[in-house]
This record gives C-alpha cells, structure tokens and sequence, in this order.
C-alpha cells in the first residue's frame, strides 16, 4: 500500500511557501510573486483613517506645513477609495479631494471647491504633477495595486539594518513620470523601506526613504514618516503619519459625491 | 437702511450661536477678512459714480458637528463696507442650517448654498440661489436661501427634493455704483406674478448620478424666477426700471464627459412663464496639458458656445457667444494660478477680456488680481452701459 500525504501538509507547504512558489522561476516571476504578496498581506484592513502633515522644504531650507486627514476603504475585485480633506493652509481649508482607484483604467476624481459649494469632476490624467505643492506626485500617493507595474526581482540586499530584496518595476499605466523605479521591500513587513524613482529619461530623479513602521491590529504594518528627495531641484518634503485607524465601519456611502459635498 | 435690517434679523441668531459654542467642544470657527481696491481706466459714463473704489470684507464661518458628524450645525454670514459705493456695503446670511445624516437619506433645513451645474462661462441650471448682484456683476457670488432639502442615495442615483421657503430678491447697484445700468433699477418696488409675492413657496427636484466617465444631472424648478424682467416706470419727471418676477417653470440638464485630458460639457434650460418660452444651452469642451516639461505647470484650454433662442429679446448679454478661455497652474508652494477669458459676441461685435490671477503669501494671505475689459459695445448690446467700465481690482485676503 502506497502512503499517501496528507493534503493538509501539501496546501500547508504550499501556503508556506507562497512568496517563492516553484513557479517563481524567473526573475520577472519572482518580482511579481513579491508584488502579490505585499498586497495579500496588506489585505482585510477593510477602512482606515490618518492625518497627515506635509513639510515642505525648499533648496534653502524654508519650511511650510500643510495638513490634511485621509480616509480609505478597500473594495473587493476594484482599486481602493479615498478621500482627503485639506486643514491647511487655510485659504484651501475645506478642500476635498474623492478618488475612486482603479488598476489599469483611468481612476474616478472629485474636487469640493467650498466656497462655491460645488464638486467638480476632474481628469485623473495628472499623475506626474505635484501633489499640493509638494514632492510628492500623484502618482506617488495613490492606491498601488499589483496590476499597475510590470516587476523584475534583482537580489537580496542590506539596508539599515534590514533584511530586504531589491525589485524594479514598471508603471504599466499611462502618463507616468516615471520610467522605473527601484524599491527595497522589507523581507518581515513586506512594505517598502526606500523608492528610487527615475525620470522618463531615465536618471534619477527623487528617493523615498520609509521611517518608523508600526503594526497595526497585529497584522498592518504603517510607516508613521516617509521622506521624499528630489535631486533634480534640491527639494524635498517630509510626511509625518498621525493617528492611524483601522475598520472604523466606513461604506462606500462613505466615498460618493454626496459624502464629497458634506466633507468637513 | 437695508444693511442695518438684515443686521437686526440676524442678532437673535448669532446670539443662540454664541451659546452653544459655549456647550461644546467639537466647534470650529474659520473665515477671512478682506482688503479691495478697484480703480476704473475710463471716466464715469454716469453723474456720481468714482474712478477709485475700496472695501473691506469679512466672511466668519461656523461648523459644529454632534453624534459623530450624524447631525450638524452649519452657519456664515458674508459682510462688505465700501466707501464709495453704497449698494456694496451689505450683509448676507450665507447659510444657517442643521443637517442630519442617515443611511440612504440626508435632510437639511435652513439658509443654505447649493451649486447645480458644470460649465464655466454662465450657469444656466444652476437656479436655487438668488445672485448677489452688488458684490460681483459676473453671477458667481449667490445669497442664501431658506429651504427644507431632502436628499435621497440610492444605488440608482441621487434625488434631492427640495422646498424654497422665501425669495431672495436680486438687489441691485445704486446710482454711485460703476457697471451699472444707465437707469438705476429700484430694487424696493419690486413687482411679482404671484400675489404672495416674496413669500411664495417654490418647489424643485433634482436627479444626479454618476455613469461611468459620466456625471449627469436633471432638474425641474416651479416658483419665482431668480432672473427678473424690468418694466418703465414714470415716477414724475423722473423714468425708473422696476424688477417683474414672473413664476417659471424650469427643466434642466448638465451633462459632463471626463474622458482623459479631455472634459466635454453641456448645459441645457427650458424655461416657461417669462415671457416667450425658451432654450438656453452653454456647450464646451476643456483640455489640460499636465506637468508640461516636468515643471509641475499645468495649462487648460476652455471653450464655450453660449445660445440663448430669444435671440436679441433675451434677458442676459450671451445670445450667441463664444468664450475661450486659458488657465494656468504652477502647482507651486504659494498655489500660483491664472485665468484669462474672453467672450466674444458672434453676431454682434461685442468683446469681453478677463484676467484673474492669484498667488498664496506665506501660509494665511492670498493675492488676488483680477481685470476687465469690455470693447466694441454697440448700443444694441446689454453691455453698452459697461463701455467705460473696465477695470482693475487687487484684492488682499488674510484667511483664519
């Protein structure tokens, strides 16, 4: 009589082993194969809700603040929703921006201009210009779903003390501004602890360096303060993670046009 | 005097604001305060008005919030003092209103500001509001109005009932005011359709949902018209112009396409009871180049066609027009942006050039410059009287 594996032990070694599955053969496998578990492992956090303080520093040194607080919610099968109110400077105070993300589409936003009290439909095509002023693109903020890079795995490397692998990725949607990037994953938290990002011409444009991360519900790691360079201008901008809430019983009612326009 | 009116109307409820600020925790008070000087290229067309004008403008608001943002309490009130121009110096609730939030169903209930619409150049649809005529002639600044608002969210959209419980009436520029009408319109003796006159009750109802790359929006208006007519009235040696409101039935539809760079609009009204009955469409398209060369500069090009089918009878300057218009933004520190329009008149040869252009000094003053410049106005057009009124304005806002 042949002895047969039990198929727990087979899915449990196959569960085990999911990062580095043996299909995970060639580097662009490998890549994308860490690409998927970042987002399976940063899964079921269902909403969450942060302030966020932007330092913004120019070549000189001067310093200005803007703060603002966001909320998300995941959306199953779809990129997630977020909306962002701004606090400050206070000219803009009561600014909210809604975005519905979405992978490879072009993603859904609406501005609340509240001194007119109307909501604007905007084009999504933005993605490369400054966000608020700061270092920070569009496209540097917004959801990061699998789908939206091509990926290729490069090594294991070292950095501050950290085990982390190295992959490089490509922006497979439209009007990036960037050619690739190189992001260093850490190999416990499985988010990332620093981007290289290069320009269209291929040099390299800005680093983001990922500081602090902190677990959350014993599972979600959050960075509480992400420092952006740009080597180009010699600017950068610091943003500093307050207050993070998780499953606080947001809807999608939460994330509408009607929600934009009451947004305080 | 008006201002002083509306002044007393307002007391008791600043008082019973004050009151429960004193309650809670949750409330928060934000606003600006204003500095404009505006001075005018041409001399006067007209006997008292000036070359130079200056104001200062404050506009406090309220926002407390309860049971976790399910009920709130919204208030501003908007209040300008011009040394030359009397009609200017006012006072306006903007809004007073609680608001309670449910799963599917929003009600509000008091003075409120709402906006329908999506074009740039004029608003066709958007109906709720009475424009505030003294504090700008280009209809973007509105009065509050009293309403019980009933929102209901569904899967299939969104319809908001609405009851207008009073009318504002449009006030007008008094004799020292410049981009004025050579006859200075009496707002006081204002004439109505409707015997109860300002305290006729309007009703309207809007649909709004979003369709993919598609926001659409259907509205139906039955009350007085924000929009008057004007009829002559000889009062002695003297000739007036006295505000008619008629009782109109309105439907309106604003449609808008974001497709990529590109947004296509429309705007469409058909209108009853002023008059002969009517279509007024405002159709347009806008393209933005983002980030052009990795500056962060953005720049949009606007374009509107204006049409109104009364043609030469219709109540506003844009029978047959187009705008085109160019926006910039340097997506800077200081949020530099710019907006430069003109609206040319096809049948006609009016001409209507506009700048504005503003610019954050450190983190709570905005600079704001804006210009006029009204060519080519044949006595035929609406905007004859506005011949020698162009202008230039800077105004220096400090926001809390």
């Amino acid at each position: 009589m042949k002895k047969q594996i039990p198929l727990v032990l087979v899915t449990g070694f196959l569960l085990f082993n999911l990062p580095f599955n043996v299909f995970a053969n060639t580097a662009e496998e490998r890549g994308l194969a860490i690409a998927k578990e970042i987002d399976r492992r940063d899964t079921g956090w269902d909403d969450q809700k942060a302030t966020l303080v932007m330092t913004l520093r120019n070549k000189h040194g001067d310093e200005t603040n803007r703060e603002n607080r966001m909320s998300s919610m995941e959306v199953k099968g779809e990129g997630d929703r977020s909306l962002i109110i701004f606090d400050t400077p206070k000219d803009v105070k009561g600014t909210a921006f809604l975005s519905h993300t979405h992978a490879l589409e072009s993603d859904d936003q609406w501005l609340l201009l509240p001194a007119l009290k109307r909501v604007k439909r905007v084009s999504s095509s933005n993605k490369s210009g400054p966000f608020m002023g700061s270092e920070f693109a569009y496209e540097d903020i917004s959801s990061q779903e699998v789908e939206k890079y091509s990926y290729k795995y490069l090594k294991d490397e070292v950095i501050n003390g950290r085990d982390a692998f190295v992959i490089e990725r490509f922006p497979a949607y439209k009007k990036s501004g960037y050619k690739r990037q190189l992001v260093w994953v850490d190999k416990e938290y499985y988010q990332p602890l620093k981007i290289d990002f290069y320009d269209r011409k291929n040099s390299h444009l800005k680093t983001l360096a990922y500081h602090d991360y902190k677990q959350y519900l014993g599972k979600y790691w959050r960075t509480s303060r992400m420092e952006m360079e740009n080597h180009q201008t010699g600017k950068s901008t610091t943003l500093t993670w307050k207050k993070y809430e998780f499953k606080t019983g947001l809807k999608n009612r939460d994330f509408n046009k009607n929600a934009l326009k009451r947004a305080r | 005097m008006l201002s002083t009116r509306r002044f007393k109307r307002l007391l008791p409820l600043m008082l019973l604001l004050s009151q429960s600020i004193t309650l809670s925790l949750a409330n928060e008070w934000t606003g600006n305060l204003s500095a404009e000087t505006r001075g005018f290229a041409e001399k006067a067309t007209l006997t008292d008005q000036s070359q130079f004008y200056g104001s200062i403008s404050l506009h406090p608001e309220y926002y407390h919030e309860w049971e976790n943002g399910v009920q709130s309490l919204t208030a501003s009130v908007f209040a300008r003092k011009s040394f030359q121009n009397e009609s200017r110096s006012h006072i306006d609730l903007r809004e007073l209103y609680w608001t309670f939030v449910s799963e599917d169903w929003e009600l509000r209930v008091g003075v409120r500001k709402i906006f329908w619409g999506v074009t740039e150049s004029q608003h066709l649809v958007d109906i709720v509001n009475q424009t505030d005529f003294v504090e700008s002639f280009d209809g973007e600044e509105k009065l509050g109005q009293p309403m019980v608002n009933l929102a209901w969210i569904q899967d299939w959209g969104t319809l908001d009932l609405f009851i207008l419980t009073g009318f504002r009436q449009r006030e007008f520029p008094s004799s020292d005011a410049r981009l004025r009408t050579e006859l200075v319109i009496n707002s006081d003796e204002a004439l109505y359709e409707s015997d109860q006159e300002k305290s006729h009750i309007d009703f309207a109802i809007r649909y709004s949902h979003v369709l993919g790359d598609w926001d659409i929006g259907l509205s139906l208006f039955y009350g007085t018209s924000r929009e008057p007519r004007f009829e002559l009235v000889n009062a002695g040696s003297n000739v007036k112009l006295v505000p008619y409101y008629d009782i109109i039935n309105q439907t309106g539809l604003d449609v808008q396409a974001t497709l990529e760079n590109w947004l296509w609009k429309a705007e469409s009204i058909y209108r009853n009871g002023m008059g002969e009955n009517y279509i007024a469409t405002t159709f347009g398209l806008e393209y933005s180049f983002y980030d052009i060369a990795s500056t962060g500069l953005d720049i949009g090009l606007v374009t509107e066609h204006l049409y109104d089918s009364r043609q030469s009878t219709a109540t506003n300057a844009f029978e047959n027009d187009l705008m085109l218009g160019l926006r910039f933004a340097l997506n800077d520190t200081q949020s530099t942006e710019a907006l430069a329009g003109i609206i040319q008149d096809i049948d006609g040869e009016a001409t209507v050039l506009s700048l504005e252009a503003n610019r954050r000094i450190g983190d709570q003053i905005k600079i704001t410059l804006e210009g006029y410049l009204f060519s080519h106005t044949d006595n035929q057009d609406l905007l004859y009287s506005f011949r020698n009124d162009d202008y230039v304005q800077l105004e220096l806002g400090y926001f809390f």
